[in-house]
């Protein structure tokens, strides 16, 4: 039968394995989206930030390393790449719209990408925070998989990157509506730019659920806010001497 | 969807070599994107495999996010030494970029007239 020390040995076996992490993450991703969808899709229940929180309290209940857990997270993360070009998708499916209002848009998301990447920037290196840290926040509202590639590229660390990301979107979920009462922000093209702009993919998600316009121009914001984020962040990082 | 896959990780593999071979600033997927993209409008558009492919996979974007996100594990002492700086940053740029896009997007579309055409 079972010992406690061959259950061990499985145990340790499974350790070097990618099976048990991999169909874990999977698993927990579907618990969360059940949560997400009795909670009601609020800004708390993002299955992302759940699935997360919940697994790296497995692994520091476990004492797995995130080494190990990486043999199987691997292969999802991998997906990222093919997912960012499958982005192209959508965006042709806009591009009449997009066209349309062109210059305004390129105009408004590349000030206002900007300034949140070059003022979260400066406050960092202003309260001096170690450079790593400053390069990595520097791509917090792209999308994940883009702000992960710039990450990477530019000598900053893509897992901070990513949780940098999750934190802000999520507590631009939660500020969005008072910020747009206080600008005065009432045209739909002109709140989902700016959503898609500041939180990405969660943003984008709640956009949906409000205006369809909003929507698109918020999805629109995610992949041209990747573009434009690649091209003036190196060049930011070398102004501002980080 | 083998060959939609095939099509995506092609681009992606381009992307990544000419990033490579030019020493491009952006990523090796991003410039994927911009090069399918570049296809489409000589195709008119994906064919329906490619379609589902794409959106199967943007359905489930969040899910790829999650290994990376765990990756906070190994960084709890280095957030913590840094919390006082992040706690100002992310906040303070998070409502500047709402604002400032949502602001000059709004001026825009008000100077264009046709509210939400």
């Amino acid at each position: 039968m079972h010992s406690p020390l061959k259950l061990f040995q499985i145990w340790v076996y499974l350790q070097t394995q990618p099976l048990l992490w991999l169909a874990v993450t999977l698993c927990v991703w579907e618990l969360a989206r059940a949560v997400d969808r009795l909670a009601g899709h609020r800004a708390l229940s993002n299955p992302t930030v759940m699935s997360i929180l919940f697994i790296a309290a497995l692994l520091l209940i476990t004492h797995t390393s995130y080494r190990n857990y990486f043999t199987g997270g691997a292969y999802i993360q991998f997906l990222l790449g093919p997912a960012t070009v499958a982005l192209a998708v959508p965006m042709y499916a806009n591009w009449p719209v997009i066209r349309r209002n062109f210059a305004a848009i390129l105009v408004s998301l590349t000030t206002g990408s900007m300034v949140a990447a070059g003022s979260a920037m400066l406050i960092l290196r202003v309260l001096r925070a170690p450079r790593i840290v400053t390069i990595s926040l520097g791509p917090k509202s792209v999308t994940t998989p883009i702000a992960m590639g710039i990450s990477q590229q530019l000598g900053g660390n893509p897992s901070l990157t990513a949780v940098f990301v999750m934190i802000t979107a999520m507590f631009g979920i939660l500020v969005y509506p008072a910020v747009f009462r206080l600008g005065r922000v009432t045209d739909w093209r002109a709140r989902g730019l700016a959503a898609g702009v500041a939180m990405h993919g969660l943003g984008t998600a709640k956009m949906l659920t409000l205006d369809d316009t909003a929507g698109a121009f918020a999805g629109l914001a995610i992949g041209l806010n990747g573009l434009v984020t690649s091209l003036f962040l190196p060049v930011m990082i070398v102004i501002f001497g980080i | 969807m083998i060959r939609a896959l095939a099509i995506l990780l092609l681009c992606q593999l381009a992307g990544t070599v000419l990033q490579e071979a030019f020493g491009l600033p952006m990523p090796g997927p991003v410039i994927g994107f911009v090069l399918l993209l570049a296809a489409f409008f000589v195709t008119k558009g994906p064919d329906t495999a490619l379609h589902d492919t794409a959106q199967g996979l943007l359905k489930h974007l969040g899910l790829l996010f999650v290994p990376a996100g765990v990756g906070v594990v190994g960084m709890l002492g280095l957030l913590r030494q840094n919390a006082l700086a992040l706690l100002i940053a992310i906040p303070v740029s998070t409502v500047l970029g709402l604002l400032v896009t949502g602001t000059i997007m709004q001026w825009f579309m008000r100077r264009a007239g046709a509210p939400n055409a």
